[in-house]
């Protein structure tokens, strides 16, 4: 019995965690926020593209390093410490997923391998399938598709999405198509990008295993939920350990902030709260991976509860920082609002916990 | 990450399954078909090496290996099949572990297997009213008369002694040497002429626990554990035994099933509590707390059996966050029963014997207990987090 990460899966999150501090600073993240250089940000994603992230879902009868889901979350934590400014949840969990479980052989021979060859990149949006909100939705009528997508991740560079209708059906579009409007949405967090499709008859390639089926878009939310909340733990690590070096240094009344008590049991409320939020993450990933039985629900309540927890945290380590936790010089902010995003982005924690009572058949 | 514990654990699981078919239904009631008495049902529990496993026989345990893989099995199953474990308490839990550790031969062959057998009850006599958070600044004053230590001062807050027939007790032998290091570890007869006891009615208004007085409390030489000015040591090496049994993941999981069922049965205006969406959101608020309890006490088993991962933060969170979640999710049961969730005692209406009461209660007493709370979070942030201790002040005012 071994209960974590395997060697391998650490070694690969310390590649990532490396990458992003030897390469992206604070302020390297303030240039890409603020998209003053999109040199740099090209420079950082291959940076990251390098250590194999494209392709680590992919089979490896498709070119890719057959992966599972807690490898994925491995990087996902990894990502996270370090507001790694690149597309994951999207472009390479759930894509993967989603093309390996819903599509047919001819889809699967036509984009797997280049998803993982990086030649090509495809964006998600999937909200309206969680939570329809204002006038989003999709209508599929004859290979075309009308409607509107809010939210869509990892659409920086993307070359094609994967949407779905209400029922949750997933289909694929074009970006070149005459049809599809694309329009940029300002979130708080600028380390990475979210869309809003305007579709009017664009041309809708169905995976045809997903229709009828919901089994499958479940699975592909149930992975992006998973990978989100890894985002979210590793973010939430990150904050932890610098309130707790900030803490070390800082002084006032002639003595370190570390050693007075309100901050030390802000320190230490953390952290015990964070700690359990490893297992439960891990455990939900080898249950998709392994369990299906136990997976929707863990899933479930791993994005809901680690999205209360990294809440918490994201605010007590602010306020460990004292002023400078609140500037933009220090950059926590950025942090704080990838937290933000996680949380909503696939159902706020509400609406997943009624999910998990529904699974439980809760409420009738 | 793998979860199988493997065919030879699998055999194993197959076996305790089997035992508690067995003894399915088992009671310690009187009124029960299947009455058994406590220390019969110990024994049977040592003989089959389902408790004090690693005991060696000698001393009246089942002279195994440890194992606490197979420990986890038994409690996991046990728990499933609603099968009463092992006797606790502070002797079993807590004596038992540090005799094997620091005591000498003839206390070993002469405390251990009576206390398993529960037929010897131990209580733990740190605390006294000037010494809670502070221990080691403790009076109780011992000093060696002939041959014999000769006790006298106070302790409080003294869990069962009332019923115990020895106390393990902290006393300061060495008033000349610093703090920590004048105090001595002494196992004293309860019955021993000098001892005064006075229960004190706790919040739950059981006498959980008692004052006891020493008046020239003459006890043999022989019997401090460790040598003199150790106590401080032997007794941190039991305060690790009891923070890690305060808040079991098993009995929180049941506990969990216990309040979802209730909240199916129970209604508002003819609508099942579990219906009502703020109540069955605080639910799954608490399940998914219980779920990462859960799957963190796989993680802390796995840190015991694969040496190289550390855990070390992991294991010192465990009495602060299961003793609070334990108290949080008591405290739903109540929330969601209203006027009647505040029924206790002997009274109509009563629901789940007013236990739901009765461990919101406890568990305050638990977040206090064994350290408190705060007490862990500077454990935490000091020893976990390497944080800074406070600095000393000169003179409390
Ligand atoms: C149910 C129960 C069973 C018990 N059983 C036993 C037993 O069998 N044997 C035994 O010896 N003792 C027992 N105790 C005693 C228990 O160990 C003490 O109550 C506990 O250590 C706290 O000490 P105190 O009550 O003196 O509180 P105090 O130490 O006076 O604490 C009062 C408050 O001050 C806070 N505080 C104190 N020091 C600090 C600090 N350094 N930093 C931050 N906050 C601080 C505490 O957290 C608490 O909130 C039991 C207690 C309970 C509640």
């Amino acid at each position: 019995m071994y209960f974590g990460l395997s060697e391998e899966q650490n070694q690969f999150q310390d590649y990532v965690k490396k990458f992003l501090s030897d390469n992206v600073s604070v302020d390297e993240i303030r240039k890409i926020a603020n998209g003053d250089d999109q040199k740099l940000h090209d420079d950082i994603k291959s940076g990251l593209m390098n250590l194999g992230l494209s392709g680590l879902l992919i089979p490896e009868n498709y070119g890719g390093l057959g992966g599972d889901l807690l490898s994925a979350v491995s990087i996902a934590q990894g990502l996270g410490t370090g507001v790694g400014p690149i597309s994951f949840a999207g472009s390479y969990v759930m894509t993967p997923i989603a093309l390996s479980l819903g599509g047919n052989d001819d889809q699967k021979d036509k984009y797997l391998p280049k998803i993982a060859s990086n030649e090509i990149k495809f964006g998600v949006g999937l909200s309206e399938y969680v939570a329809a909100r204002e006038d989003s939705g999709i209508e599929l009528n004859k290979g075309k598709a009308s409607g509107k997508a809010l939210f869509v991740i990892d659409g920086d560079d993307a070359d094609f999405f994967i949407l779905s209708d209400k029922g949750g059906t997933m289909f694929i579009v074009d970006k070149n198509d005459k049809g599809l409007e694309v329009i940029q949405l300002t979130t708080v967090d600028k380390t990475r990008l979210y869309l809003e499709l305007n579709l009017k008859n664009v041309k809708a390639e169905v995976l045809q295993e997903t229709e009828n089926n919901p089994f499958i878009i479940q699975k592909v939310i149930d992975a992006g939920r998973i990978i989100l909340s890894a985002d979210s733990l590793g973010a939430s690590e990150s904050m932890i350990e610098k309130a707790v070096s900030y803490a070390k240094e800082r002084k006032q009344f002639n003595r370190v902030i570390g050693s007075f008590q309100a901050v030390k049991h802000m320190c230490a409320e953390m952290a015990a709260d964070l700690e359990p939020c490893y297992a439960m993450l891990w455990q939900a990933a080898h249950s998709f991976d392994h369990d299906p039985d136990e997976a929707r629900l863990q899933a479930c309540q791993a994005k809901s509860h680690i999205a209360e927890v990294a809440k918490m945290v994201s605010k007590k380590a602010t306020e460990v920082h004292g002023g400078m936790g609140f500037t933009d010089l220090l950059g926590l902010h950025y942090w704080f609002k990838r937290i933000g995003l996680n949380r909503q982005i696939l159902g706020g924690p509400e609406l997943v916990r009624e999910e998990a009572a529904e699974l439980q058949g809760f409420n009738q | 990450m793998n979860l199988e514990y493997g065919p030879e654990y699998e055999d194993f699981r197959a076996e305790v399954i089997d035992f508690c078919k067995e003894y399915e239904g088992i009671s310690f009631e009187n009124t029960s078909s299947k009455n058994i008495s406590r220390s019969e049902w110990q024994k049977i529990l040592i003989e089959k090496g389902f408790i004090a496993r690693a005991i060696p026989k000698e001393y009246g345990g089942f002279g195994g290996e440890t194992d606490i893989i197979k420990s986890r099995i038994i409690a996991t199953e046990f728990s499933k099949a609603k099968i009463p474990g092992g006797m606790g308490g502070q002797g079993i839990d807590m004596l038992v572990p540090t005799l094997l550790e620091w005591g000498t031969e003839e206390q070993k062959q002469h405390y251990i297997q009576p206390t398993l057998h529960g037929e010897m009850i131990w209580c733990q006599g740190y605390s006294e009213p000037n010494a809670g958070s502070d221990l080691a600044s403790l009076q109780t004053k011992g000093e060696l008369k002939d041959g014999n230590w000769v006790i006298n001062g106070q302790k409080i807050w003294t869990s069962t002694a009332q019923y115990s027939q020895m106390m393990f007790c902290l006393v300061r032998t060495e008033p000349q040497a610093p703090k920590h290091s004048g105090i001595s570890f002494i196992l004293i007869p309860m019955d021993t002429p000098g001892i005064e006891i006075r229960p004190l009615v706790d919040m739950t208004l059981n006498a959980g626990f008692n004052e006891v007085f020493f008046t020239d409390v003459t006890v043999p030489e022989g019997n401090i554990v460790g040598k003199r000015g150790d106590g401080w040591s032997v007794a941190n090496s039991v305060l690790g035994h009891e923070r890690g049994s305060l808040a079991d993941p098993n009995a929180t999981m049941n506990r969990l099933n216990t309040l979802i069922n209730m909240m199916k049965e129970e209604t508002i205006d003819g609508r099942r509590l579990i219906d009502i969406p703020s109540y069955r959101d605080r639910l799954m608020q608490v399940q998914g707390k219980v779920m990462a309890n859960q799957a963190h006490s796989l993680r802390l088993l796995s840190s015991k059996i694969n040496p190289g991962q550390n855990v070390k933060l992991g294991g010192m969170i465990q009495k602060l966050v299961g003793t609070e979640l334990r108290h949080e999710m008591e405290a739903l049961a109540i929330d969601v029963l209203g006027e009647i969730g505040t029924l206790y005692e002997e009274t109509p209406r009563l629901k789940e014997n007013g236990s739901f009461q009765f461990h919101y209660m406890y568990f305050l007493g638990l977040i206090i207990g064994g350290g408190t709370n705060q007490i862990q979070k500077n454990i935490i942030s000091e020893r976990g987090l390497g944080m800074p201790k406070e600095p000393k002040v000169q003179e409390a005012s």
